[in-house]
């Protein structure tokens, strides 16, 4: 059995150099191509400077600009502006209007999965369904750290697919959520900012032994009369979950689409925090298929002290994607 | 986010009549990985050696023309674009002060999907003679 996962990068994961002006749009979908990741995933609010008034003309050029390059367009994230005014929340009927707006510009740009915010009330995406099955788009509700797979924010979700039996409405994992081991880009951060190793040490530990966010912070913060750093480094714990991989398998009939997010790559080409090896077995032997989507979320822990070289992180983690699906793929053969 | 890229502190210089400046501009970006409208940019507030000045000094013109804070709270059909500099003009009477001076940019952002404002800082050193 060969794996039908695909190789994917999201235009999020080259912030740093478009950001500076180092790379256009383009720039990084022939990256993409270059090492084998075909399929784009966009935000339009980051890479088209129109959005949200987005021609017919504009998205013929992207859609040429894909071809171009041999690639094909994965994901849409969306984004929603709830506090759009400063003096209320934006309504339901608002929140739904946005919503449909991107969903249109989503399938006006041939794209079959919404990367849908995991704020959004699951209720104003149940007013949205009928519209998402119209245009045939897959609503994804981002499974962001510090949710997880099976947080009852997201089972909220499940069960209105459930019992609307839609195939429109369903979940985006983020590999966010399978913190194995606290990332090591985090640590030299606090450290820069001033936490003294020892207390840093302790934090990592306890991380590794996955105790409650709580109990480390006040730790830090009470016993050891920790400094700000120190404090601001154990508060990231809250944020930093280890969600079961073994579990992933029971919601593969809710997710297409997958943000293999990643804070830095070994030279080696490993990824010092994060499951990979644990969580793409399983996606391989539950035959799952869809796009993982290289996340590169380094950049702003290290931007204060290095040239962020998002390109070589992004090639370092593709290499460990085809290598996981590859051996993945064997042991399957071998069952 | 961005924090060191926000100021281009090469862009610095008054506005008004040279022998009387009524003001100074720069060049600056958005710290946030996406676009963002108007109406949620908080507060941008500049300083001068670590003294802040009014914030009805303070617009900003995302190329369509020049806005106050104020005026930014309403102006829901415009955006600042990710990556794009934007100009931010104050007034002060004399420009920007004569030799080597600290310019900062804290940027306040209102970010729906988190509980709490988005914060950004930076801070430059300009010489100007």
């Amino acid at each position: 059995m060969t794996s039908k996962i695909k190789r994917g990068v999201s235009l999020y994961s080259f912030q740093e150099e478009m950001f500076l002006g180092r790379m256009s749009v383009e720039d990084c979908i022939a990256f993409a191509a270059s090492i084998g990741a075909r399929g784009i995933e966009i935000l339009p609010e980051q890479n088209m400077p129109s959005f949200p008034h987005v021609t017919d003309r504009e998205v013929e050029h992207w859609k040429e600009m894909v071809a171009r390059h041999g690639c094909e367009l994965t994901c849409y994230d969306m984004f929603l502006d709830t506090k759009l005014r400063r003096d209320r929340m934006m309504t339901d009927e608002e929140q739904i209007a946005s919503i449909r707006r991107d969903l249109s510009l989503c399938a006006r740009l041939g794209i079959r999965n919404m990367r849908v915010l995991v704020f959004v009330r699951p209720d104003i995406l149940e007013r949205c369904v009928p519209y998402a099955e119209e245009l045939d788009v897959h609503m994804g509700v981002e499974v962001h750290a510090p949710w997880h797979m099976e947080h009852a924010w997201l089972l909220r979700t499940v069960e209105i697919a459930d019992r609307l039996g839609t195939k429109h409405l369903g979940l985006l994992p983020d590999m966010g959520i399978f913190m194995k081991h606290y990332p090591p880009a985090w640590r030299a951060r606090f450290e820069r900012e001033g936490a003294r190793p020892d207390v840093a040490q302790f934090i990592v530990d306890q991380h590794e032994a996955k105790i409650m966010a709580e109990y480390t912070i006040y730790e830090v913060a009470v016993k050891m009369r920790g400094n700000p750093a120190e404090v601001r480094m154990a508060e990231t714990l809250r944020h930093a979950p280890y969600s079961n991989p073994k579990r992933i398998g029971d919601y593969m009939p809710y997710f297409r689409h997958i943000q293999a997010k990643f804070y830095e790559m070994t030279p080696d080409a490993r990824d010092p925090s994060l499951a990979y090896e644990e969580v793409i077995s399983e996606l391989v032997a539950g035959g799952w298929e869809g796009y993982l989507s290289s996340e590169y979320e380094g950049n702003r822990w290290i931007q204060d002290v290095e040239d962020v070289d998002s390109r070589e992180q992004v090639r370092r983690q593709q290499l460990m994607l085809g290598r996981l699906l590859g051996q993945a793929g064997q042991e399957a053969r071998h069952v | 986010m961005f924090d060191k890229y926000l100021i281009d502190e090469r862009t610095v210089h008054n506005t008004g009549p040279a022998d009387a400046p009524d003001g100074f501009s720069f060049q600056a970006k958005l710290g946030y990985y996406r676009g963002l409208g108007l109406s949620m940019i908080e507060e941008l507030t500049v300083s001068i050696d670590g003294e802040a000045l009014p914030r009805e000094a303070v617009r900003l013109d995302d190329g369509n023309g020049p806005l106050t804070l104020d005026e930014m709270e309403t102006a829901y059909d415009r955006r600042w674009h990710f990556g794009t500099a934007a100009t931010i003009l104050v007034t002060r009477v004399g420009g920007f002060p004569e030799g080597q001076h600290q310019i900062e940019l804290r940027q306040k952002l209102r970010i729906s999907y988190l509980p709490f404002p988005a914060l950004n800082s930076d801070s430059k050193t300009v010489t100007r003679r």
